[in-house]
This record gives structure tokens, C-alpha cells and sequence, in this order.
């Protein structure tokens, strides 16, 4: 599955300081849809070089990170039961950095 | 930018126009709004804040502290669209300090600059190594990253007064977020510091001082600033100050950003815990006076700035540290916001100016 992933607000800085990554994303065994859960966990292994703890926290974004999905917060799109399609633009921003 | 279709199962739409897709979700209210619909509200509470709070007066010369951060871009962008929408008439300047941080300071400098063009508002730079002789990285060079926060945050209180009196400015606002104030209070009440707490929640500040600051986004969430900035395509900052941290200052924060998350209601009642403490009688205010040497505001014969600046042209820097009360010389956040390291991600920059 063809994904857009963006980093921004210093998230970024985790990954090689690139913001905008073109990934594709193939589901694990068994399993028929991909969720915000699994892909987080697919970022966590694939993309984030360092401090993964500034992205995450337990199975989740760290708070302060704000999440959206084809330009929706997933605050309404059911967080991470959010189902992801081909194509879809998941942007990562983090509120804690800077003012 | 209108990328693929929304998630959001389709079924509700905006609770406030009721036509369009809702794109966020507000922290204050737990409503559903589309991006128009928020960038009304969000402008209108401002508006709403400045006007009820009477932050400013027609003709008054403002000066914004402006970082490069989100929350200054955030409140330059909107007080100039406010000030021409709702015309009251202000003149407005952008104020930066240059605390002389290589690969730091001169980069968010940039983003000034640009929103200078960008919204058109004259930009006052004043730098450390013009007002008190030395950069930030030379002070480092000479006291290490153990107490470069208390140099940090002193020297930036200070060189914000002394650029808004040379812009001749009636106030200064700053881009302190809701999330920062909850903080404070929170911050200032493990350290059993009662007169900052007090302090901390006014929405100005400093009107015994020379030039009164305030903050028009006490109630504005951080979550819609940066949602703002984002749907906006503003232009921002946000790499972290390369200078030692304030694990303290981090872990509050934290500890905030996990009660929004189970209930986003919680910063607004802090907020609203530390407006309603009221400073005992017996509670001992420190006297206000100026300093001998430079004239600044203090309570000292010397200023904290000239004391600092005294132990480092002398060769003793540790000299004036550790004698002031709580860790930071402001009453809030952004001033002693140093990071560790090259690039820290947690909480914010020290670098960032407006407190
Ligand atoms: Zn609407
Ligand atoms: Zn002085
Ligand atoms: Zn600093």
C-alpha cells in the first residue's frame, strides 16, 4: 500500500530530517486492513532512526504529537482504529517543540 | 493539499455550519469543525479576549516577541489580520533578540525575516553581543551548559524591555499558549513559589514596569495554534535551542499533555486553579527599585543582568548564580527552555523569545 508520510513541527529531526516520506506499507500475515495502530508500529521500525521515545509512547503517539489523516485530525476518525486506504496522507506534527 | 477523501466514517458534519466535513476536533469544547469554521472561532476568541481584557488601546504602538516559533508566527499572522479586520488601530512591529546561538538563533532569524515580508510589519532585531557584549555560545564557551539557562533567560527579559523601549512600543505581547500557562502554574506550585503563581495567570503583566506585555492567547489551545499554522501553510521554526535542558520544566509538561489527552478541559481549569489563588498578606513581596548600574527594573542595587555580566567580565561567572528563587528568572516557561544535546525534541526551546 502506496502511503504518504509527513514529519513535521521537529519530528523530522527523527527521521534523517526529512519530512515528506513515500512509503509503501504491506500488510502483516493474517491480517486484511491496515490501521493507524499498525502502520505507528511500521514508522516506529522503519522510520524513526532515534529517540523513538519522542514519537511514541506505549502503542501510541507520545501526547503532544497531533495526528492527521488526509488532512483530518484522527481524533476523529477513531484514533488508532483509523483504516488506512492506498494513497492516504498521514501527517505526524508535534506541538512541543518551539514557540 | 486536498488529498484523498476524509475518515471520518461520513456521517456527522460540522457542528457549527453543519454543511462541511469536520476537520478537527476542538480540545476546549470537544466540538466537531470544519477549517473554516475553526478559523472563525479561533479569530473571533481572540478578538473576543483582546476586547473583553481591553489589551490594548487605539493608537498604541505593539511590538510582538517574535521567535520564528509557532507561537509567535501563529500570533503575528493573527493580530495584524485582526488589527486590519477589526481596525483598532494599532501600530505593529515584530522584536526578536539574537542571543548569538550558531545553527540555532540564526536560522529561526530566517523565518523572522521572511514573516516580516510576509505580513508586512517592521522587525526590530536586538542582539546579546550588542547589549551585554557577549554571545550566547561564548558564554557557554566560558561557564559550560551547567547554568547557561539562568544567563539565557535573564539576558532575554531584559534585552526584550530594552528593544521594545528603542521601538518606543506601549506594549509587548507574547505568544504564551494556554498549555504554557497551565504549565507555569503547575511549575510554580511545586516549587511553593506563591508570588509567581499569583503572577503567572494575568493576561498582562508588568504594568508597574516600563513597557507593560501581554498575552493574548492565555486561552488559545496549543493544539489549534499549531492546527492553525498548519491549514494555514504558516511559516515556522521549530528545531530545538542546542543548550542544556530543564528536565523539570519537560516533566511538567509531559505531565500535561497526558491529563489533555484523558480530559483537554484540565488546562483551562488550571488556568483557572491559579487565577483563583490570592497572595497572603503575609506572603513577603519583593520591593521594586532600579538598578544602579544599568537602570533596569529590580529589587537588588544590582540588576540580575549586571550581576551576571559583572561575574563574566571578571572571569567569575558562577558569580549570581544560585541565589535567585525559583530555577527560572521569569515567571514563565519559554525563557529557560534550554534542550540537551544537538536536537532534542522535548518540551521547548530556551531559544524561544517570547515569555
Ligand atoms: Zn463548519
Ligand atoms: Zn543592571
Ligand atoms: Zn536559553
Amino acid at each position: 500500500m502506496q502511503l504518504t508520510l509527513e514529519f513535521g513541527g521537529g519530528l523530522e529531526l527523527l527521521c534523517d530530517s526529512k519530512k515528506v516520506h513515500h512509503v509503501n506499507v504491506d500488510l502483516s500475515d493474517g491480517e486484511e486492513k491496515l490501521t493507524m495502530k499498525g502502520l505507528l508500529s511500521w514508522a516506529k521500525t522503519n522510520l524513526i532512526k532515534e529517540r523513538p521515545e519522542m514519537f511514541m509512547k506505549g502503542d501510541t503517539v507520545r501526547p503532544g504529537v497531533l495526528v492527521l489523516v488526509n488532512d483530518c485530525d484522527w481524533e476523529l476518525s477513531g484514533h488508532l482504529d483509523t483504516t488506512l486506504e492506498d494513497k492516504d496522507v498521514v501527517v505526524f506534527i508535534s506541538t512541543l517543540h518551539g514557540g | 493539499m486536498e488529498a484523498a477523501k476524509p475518515k471520518s466514517g461520513g456521517a456527522r458534519l460540522c457542528s457549527f455550519c453543519n454543511l462541511r466535513k469536520p476537520a478537527l476536533k476542538r480540545p476546549k469544547t470537544l466540538h466537531q469543525i470544519c477549517r473554516e469554521c475553526f478559523y472563525d472561532v479561533f479569530e473571533d476568541e481572540i478578538h473576543n479576549c483582546i476586547v473583553e481584557n481591553q489589551l490594548f488601546k487605539r493608537g498604541e504602538r505593539v511590538a510582538i516577541g517574535a521567535s520564528g516559533g509557532k507561537d509567535s508566527t501563529v500570533l503575528a499572522y493573527v493580530l495584524s489580520e485582526l488589527n486590519r479586520r477589526h481596525n483598532y488601530g494599532l501600530d505593529l512591529f515584530l522584536l526578536s533578540i539574537d542571543e548569538g546561538i550558531t545553527g540555532y538563533r540564526d536560522d529561526s532569524l530566517e523565518t523572522v525575516k521572511r514573516n516580516e515580508l510576509q505580513y508586512g510589519l517592521p522587525l526590530k532585531v536586538v542582539s546579546y553581543k550588542d547589549l551585554y557584549g557577549w554571545t550566547m555560545d561564548e558564554i557557554v564557551k566560558m561557564i559550560g551548559l551547567k547554568n547557561n539557562c539562568t544567563f539565557c533567560g535573564v539576558f532575554r527579559r531584559q534585552a526584550l524591555d530594552r528593544g521594545a523601549a528603542m521601538l518606543k512600543v506601549d506594549k509587548l505581547v507574547t505568544g504564551h499558549n494556554a498549555d504554557d500557562i497551565a504549565e507555569t502554574v503547575l511549575l510554580n506550585i511545586l516549587r511553593g513559589d506563591i508570588a509567581r503563581l499569583s503572577r503567572c495567570t494575568s493576561i498582562t503583566t508588568g504594568e508597574d514596569g516600563p513597557i507593560p506585555r501581554c498575552k493574548p492567547f492565555k486561552y488559545t489551545y496549543e493544539k489549534e495554534i499549531v492546527m492553525y499554522a498548519y491549514f494555514k501553510r504558516l511559516d515556522y521554526f521549530s528545531t530545538e535551542c542546542i543548550y542544556s535542558p530543564n528536565a523539570y520544566r519537560g516533566f511538567a509538561r509531559e505531565f500535561i499533555k497526558d491529563l489533555e489527552r484523558i480530559r483537554p478541559r484540565a488546562i483551562l481549569d488550571i488556568i483557572k486553579s491559579g487565577e483563583n489563588f490570592r497572595i497572603a498578606t503575609s506572603t513577603k513581596m519583593p520591593e521594586q527599585g532600579t538598578c544602579e548600574r544599568c537602570g533596569y527594573i529590580s529589587s537588588q542595587k544590582w540588576c540580575k543582568a549586571c550581576v551576571l555580566l559583572d561575574g563574566l567580565n571578571r572571569g567569575l561567572p558562577k558569580l549570581g548564580i544560585g541565589r535567585s528563587r525559583g530555577h527560572d528568572n521569569d515567571e514563565s516557561i519559554k525563557d529557560v527552555k534550554h534542550m540537551t544535546g544537538s536536537k532534542e525534541v522535548q518540551g521547548k526551546p530556551c531559544g524561544t523569545l517570547d515569555f
